[in-house]
């Protein structure tokens, strides 16, 4: 296990370095931000002695070469717009994005794989076909429009929910996290609604093919031929199986819930890493977006590196395969 | 003789289908005793293995038994509801499955399907469980039990899951196991190993068994008694031995003919002409007739069951003795 983590780690690594070339390549090929951050009335000296400021005057691969210099010191430069350390910048906004993408996760799976089980087990059913239909609004529905919906309905003609921003942080055992206060629940629960829905939507739908499939083999009519009560069936002999499939589509999907909750932030006015990211962009805070991408990369491969430590908790043949190599 | 411990009477299961239902098992008989095997003998599509199904409430849908009954020690297990099914299920009947590549979920540990099979109908600890599972692995010839119970299933080897899943089969001391094709996934030299081993069981601890197979040569030398089916009945069944020397029906008959012995070399094999009828289709009166040598206009009417001390035929024209149809 230990070496199958070092190698793991050392991929990543590799991977890392890639994407920094990627994308310091492509983020120097859009646009000037000199052009957006300097007054249209500035004087060419001023011009000058910006771009000399920011570094943009040396030769690409000088530049690069200095940027991975910073980087290895934690340091990617200061925002151009914020004037603050970037990466600080992008930390400072990562628990929210956290908090949203946590929640909205994990009312999919405490709501998808009970639904996608029943409707797996009872494909006949009337209930099974309302949750085949109920997941196919979840799909196509326009996840913007679901947002608005939400907050037309939650909170503007109810009034029950506030309809955007994120609430007072609470503090538990020493962490802030608006997890730990009613007002910052209450900020929560419409945006992570609206980012889970798409998501619930998926692990229903591939929880039901996963029991399909699994239904139909021998060891479950073995494991009834022995006599096992029905709970055990499902919960055990079944849940375990399509555990393997669901685990890799769930830690794929929290990846891409916290890197494109863009939409939802929008929407609902949620100060977390999407929005900043769209911010920077349309100024072109270069320091931004390439520790932005950083965070991003990062939080995929420690996703991935859970994902596959899951395997070989629920997937016995995976941890045999790791000895041998 | 002793009471039979399984009766089966006029079993009827059938599967709905948009256009007809198909009568996978269409008015079975037969009876089996305890100590007793009885090997069910026929081709795929025959109905023996849902046969087998019928009787442990297993069918998948849309298939369900529509008539008859099966008696087990008395008691009625047609329309049994679900839980009073499952408490025989297991304990008192277990069933042994074809392929041990799949029977055996793969993503738990021996110990934990073993263990579970117990505590799903009796209370009792994990220890004495473990205890038992011990002793059913040894019984089934598995020398390191106890590394064999940490083991998951793709360590072991086909046919040492083939053991494992029999001794969970005999892990409740069944008084019936229905053993469904349980060698024809393995290889020859462990076929004939198991075999042994599941004979010397049933010996031992009096145990009446369902042999079903497509192999006529597995039954022969195993089973006490052949019922041999065709398109969803039994059209012959009686003593092994007397089978097998003079078969009446000619399905029986076409079907030891076309076993390949030693002494044919270079001979061309024999087989039945034709094919096996499709079941949503079956020719009218004995569904046989079309591929039958002796099949006359009478063959088009149903026959009925001709009991002859313990045989019985379902065929208008019986193949006498020393006739040879096949040829």
């Amino acid at each position: 296990m230990t070496v199958f983590i070092i190698r793991r780690l050392l991929q990543s690594f590799f991977v890392l370095v890639a994407m920094t070339v990627i994308v310091f390549v492509a983020v120097y090929a859009i646009g000037n931000p000199v052009d957006i951050l300097i007054a249209p009335d500035a004087t060419q000296a001023e011009r000058t002695a910006a771009i000399a400021r920011l570094g943009l005057d040396q030769p690409l691969h000088q530049q690069y070469i200095s940027f991975v210099g910073n980087l290895l010191q934690g340091d990617v430069g200061r925002s151009f717009v914020f004037n603050v350390p970037a990466f600080t910048l992008v930390l400072s906004r990562l628990p929210a994005t956290l908090e949203l993408a946590l929640f909205a996760l994990s009312l999919s799976i405490l709501i998808g794989i009970p639904l996608g089980l029943w409707a797996g087990l009872k494909p006949q059913s009337i209930a099974g076909h309302s949750i085949m239909v109920g997941s196919i609004f979840g799909f196509s529905l326009p996840n913007f429009w679901q947002g608005l919906m939400l907050i037309l309905l939650f909170a503007v003609l109810l009034g029950w929910l506030p309809s955007g921003g994120r609430g007072e942080p609470g503090e538990f055992l020493g962490m802030q996290s608006t997890l730990f206060s009613l007002d910052g629940w209450s900020h929560l629960i419409l945006p992570s609604i609206n980012l889970a829905l798409f998501k619930t939507a998926l692990i229903i739908r591939l929880t039901r093919a996963s029991v399909l499939e699994a239904i139909q083999l021998d060891f479950v009519k073995f494991a009834r031929a022995k006599g096992l009560r029905e709970g055990r069936i499902v919960g055990v002999h079944i849940l375990k199986v399509i555990m393997i499939p669901v685990i890799t589509i769930i830690g794929l999907e929290f990846g891409t819930l916290i890197a494109f909750a863009v939409v939802t932030e929008t929407v609902f006015a949620w100060p977390g890493i999407g929005k900043l990211i769209i911010d920077s962009i349309f100024v072109l805070d270069r320091p931004v977006i390439v520790s932005y991408l950083i965070v991003i990369v990062l939080t995929f491969i420690t996703i991935n590196l859970i994902v596959d430590v899951l395997y070989s908790v629920f997937d016995p043949r995976v941890r045999l395969q790791d000895l041998g190599a | 003789m002793s009471e039979p411990i399984l009766q089966v009477d006029r079993l009827q299961t059938h599967f709905e289908t948009h256009s007809r239902p198909v009568k996978a098992v269409d008015g079975v008989n037969f009876t089996v005793r305890a100590g007793e095997i009885l090997g069910l003998v026929g081709e795929s599509g025959s109905g023996k293995s849902v046969t087998g199904f019928s009787i442990m409430g297993l069918v998948d849908h849309p298939g369900r038994v529509v008539g008859g009954s099966i008696r087990f020690d008395g008691q009625e297990l047609v329309g049994l509801a679900g839980e009073q099914l499952r408490r025989y299920r297991g304990r008192r009947i277990s069933m042994i499955f074809q392929d041990p590549m799949m029977t055996l979920n793969p993503v738990l540990r021996i110990d934990t399907q073993m263990v579970e099979t117990l505590q799903a109908h009796q209370d009792i600890s994990r220890e004495a469980a473990l205890e038992r599972c011990r002793e059913s692995l040894k019984m089934v010839g598995i020398s390191a039990p106890e590394a064999r119970l940490r083991n998951y299933p793709h360590q072991l080897s086909g046919g040492m899951r083939q053991r494992v899943a029999i001794a969970i089969a005999l892990l409740n001391d069944p008084e019936l196991i229905i053993a469904d094709e349980p060698t024809t996934a393995l290889d020859v030299t462990i076929q004939s190993q198991i075999l042994a081993e599941v004979q010397r069981l049933v010996e031992q601890k009096g145990v009446a068994m369902i042999l079903i197979t497509h192999d006529l040569s597995v039954v022969a030398g195993l089973a006490d008694r052949i019922a041999v089916m065709y398109a969803g009945r039994i059209v012959e069944q009686g003593p092994s031995d007397e089978i097998i020397s003079a078969p009446r029906h000619p399905y029986t008959s076409g079907l030891i003919a076309s076993v390949p012995s030693r002494n044919q070399r270079h001979q061309r094999l024999r087989q039945i002409p034709g094919m096996t009828p499709s079941m949503t289709h079956l020719p009218e009166g004995c569904p046989f007739h079309p591929r039958c040598p002796k099949a006359q206009d009478l063959c088009r009417s149903e026959p009925e069951d001709t009991w002859e001390g313990p045989r019985s035929w379902r065929c208008h024209f019986p193949v006498g003795k020393d006739e040879s149809i096949w040829s």
